[in-house]
């Protein structure tokens, strides 16, 4: 068991020498606390895998430390870290029997047969595999040799963290929901670190209690899936979580209040206006979108006029596209309330609306 | 479930397949069937022999040593070229500028043709101006390939070790460079040892490589001709007169065909059957 600490962590595959290295991580300094479940979140390229990878010493860093607990682990090896890693494809030793793979991590580091068979059988009963210990691995299906992966990981009582490298790809999506609770039973149970990696924000968010999202080489936020939701810290975050993604509309300085394309806008952000660098841009959630009712607030000032474009009825609620000036927004209504036909116009919820500048929010 | 239709048409797409074997393999096989049989004393006269010229084959001391020569030979050289095919493959390196120096460089012999093979060993080996043979003599070893039987041996293996050994390297080499790098990030975390990661991961993952490589090899082997053929001529004496060798002593120089075609035949039942059994054996447990 440790605490997982990251400090300035940067990776480049490429050499060093001679000329600006392509950074696959560019910065990362985090804390992740014993016991804890966090998926690092983020589309392919991102290098979640890289930072996983560094976290379990397959890979060494090109800068930066990680730290379990209060020893520097930088440079040790992965066999030395008392690290498990479940990978894409199931990992399993063709020619050895159910049992004897997940005895393989112990009788590898030497423990005695009267240690290594109770506690195979334990771990084989958590996850569901007494009845085929004595088969060979190769006969499993996926989800069963998935298992055998994870349950190599489990059955060393000295493992501080098991990695999971979006270990759900190759299962039926009918056995990824099964497999992804008995994930979140043993974490419950045992209270081991698991750190998942998924570009699927769906499985991040119904496994990790924090989210790491990773945007390019760097972690743009972590957080509670709330907090993801609720107040994404980078225009990347609202887009890529949430389904359809937050609108990232174009903003502007209109003396000292914040306006999109002649309308003012309210936000939910109390900065100062001219001290604000970059490029603005508000984002607001479609959840957080309604039109406005004609008769009760007709004067409302920051009304935006849209033209709708497209209404997909998904049953519960309709996904509505409107359009102002040339930016298409993205709005949910729930069905039971009927669409204007006539002038419609919309408004933000001024408490979810945020401010961006350059990206990053502005409180 | 798919519903199998019946179409007789299919085999008017068969025919040129048919057609080409036939040509290349039916007929001649039962050009040698037919001799098999028969016996002939020129002018295309032949007389009803049944299975006599296979129980004179069976049973002669003749067959029996060339037999027990070509199953050392094939033996020896499996042993040598397997273990030291997948050593070299093991030590090639799998990324960088000297992959393909290294798949070059093995690859030149397989495209050199079989009896420059030969005669390149022949000079080679020579004990007077060869630089192998020389260099031996030299050395105070007594080495002559052309009259000491054991010499020969040895030089028959090796040449067939530097010949074969490639094909080998580079089926096993295949195999390795396949194993996706998940597994050996996996033995890391579970501590294997550098053997067990052979043992339990490199070997299990090359048995399908290495189940070509054997037969080809045995195959090949087997039926070896041309290289002792050109180095040693079967020589000294018999002592590297291999099956196919001695079977074309009986066709060609005695013109035996009726004891050649049954000896053909039993070879090619031989070969056929040692295939089947160990393809049969190696992929009982393949789902």
């Amino acid at each position: 068991m440790a605490r997982i600490n990251l400090q300035q962590l940067k990776h480049s595959y490429g050499s060093t020498s001679g000329g600006e290295p392509d950074y696959a991580l560019k910065e990362i300094n985090a804390v992740w606390e014993d016991g804890g479940s966090y998926a690092l979140l983020g589309p392919s390229g991102c290098g979640k895998t890289t930072l996983l990878n560094i976290v379990s010493g397959l890979l060494v860093p090109s800068e930066g430390k990680v730290i379990f607990d209060d020893v520097d682990v930088t440079n040790m090896p992965t066999s030395e870290r008392n690290i498990a890693q479940v990978f894409q494809f199931p990992v399993v030793y063709d020619t050895m029997t159910v049992f004897d793979n997940l005895a393989f991590p112990l009788r590898n580091r030497g423990f005695a047969e009267s240690e290594v068979i109770p506690r195979v059988n334990e771990i084989a009963k958590m996850l569901e595999l007494e009845d085929s210990l004595k088969k060979r691995a190769a006969r499993l299906t996926a989800d069963g040799k998935q298992k055998i992966s994870l349950g190599r990981g489990l059955v060393r009582k000295d493992v501080s963290a098991i990695m999971f490298d979006e270990p759900l790809t190759v299962i039926d999506p009918h056995l990824k929901w099964k497999l992804r609770s008995k994930l979140k039973e043993l974490h419950q149970r045992l209270g081991i670190t698991m750190i998942y990696v998924t570009h699927d924000q769906t499985e991040a968010l119904t496994f990790a209690e924090q989210v790491v999202v990773m945007h390019d080489g760097l972690v743009v936020q972590t957080g509670t899936p709330v907090e993801l939701f609720e107040y994404p810290k980078h225009t990347f975050v609202g887009n890529f979580i949430g389904s359809p993604g937050m609108n990232i509309l174009p903003a502007e300085n209109i003396n000292g209040e914040i306006g999109f394309e002649g309308c003012l806008i309210k936000t939910s952000s109390k900065a100062d206006l001219q001290t604000l660098q970059g490029k603005l841009e508000i984002g607001i959630r479609p959840e957080f979108i309604s039109f406005v009712d004609e008769c009760s607030d007709s004067n409302n000032s920051s009304a935006i006029p849209v033209e709708i474009i497209r209404v997909n009825d998904l049953g519960k609620f309709k996904i509505v596209e409107v359009k102002h000036e040339q930016h298409l927004i993205k709005l949910i209504s729930p069905e039971q309330y009927s669409i204007p036909s006539l002038s419609p116009r919309i408004i933000f919820d001024p408490d979810k609306t945020r401010l961006y500048a350059d990206s990053w929010v502005v409180d | 479930m798919i519903n199998k239709t019946t179409n007789q048409k299919a085999w008017f797409f068969v025919i040129p397949v048919i057609i080409l074997v036939a040509f290349n393999a039916l007929i001649p096989l039962m050009t040698v069937v037919n001799y098999s049989v028969q016996d002939t004393f020129g002018n295309n006269l032949f007389f009803w022999e049944g299975v006599k010229w296979f129980e004179d084959v069976l049973n002669s001391p003749r067959f029996h040593d060339s037999f027990l020569r070509q199953m050392a030979f094939t033996g020896t050289i499996l042993l040598i070229e397997i273990p030291l095919g997948i050593a070299v493959a093991l030590a090639m390196p799998r990324k960088g500028p000297w992959v393909s120096v290294c798949l070059i460089l093995m690859a030149l012999p397989l495209l050199i043709p079989w009896n420059v093979v030969g005669a390149m060993w022949n000079i080679f080996a020579l004990p007077d101006i060869g630089l192998l043979g020389y260099s031996l003599n030299a050395l105070g070893i007594d080495y002559n390939f052309t009259q000491g039987p054991i010499a020969a041996w040895i030089t028959t293996v090796l040449m067939d070790v530097w010949h074969w050994t490639s094909l080998v390297v580079l089926l096993a080499y295949a195999g390795l460079v396949s194993i996706p790098d998940a597994y050996y990030q996996a033995a890391k975390i579970d501590g294997a040892s550098n053997w067990a990661v052979f043992w339990r991961i490199q070997l299990p993952k090359m048995k399908r490589v290495l189940t070509i490589a054997i037969l080809l090899r045995f195959m090949d082997s087997f039926n070896i001709y041309t290289e002792p053929f050109v180095l040693t001529g079967g020589g000294p004496g018999n002592t590297t007169t291999f099956l196919s060798i001695d079977l074309v002593k009986i066709a060609l120089g005695q013109f035996d065909l009726g004891h050649a075609g049954a000896m053909s035949l039993i070879y090619f039942f031989i070969v056929l059957l040692v295939s089947w059994v160990f393809y049969t054996l190696m992929m009982r447990n393949e789902t």
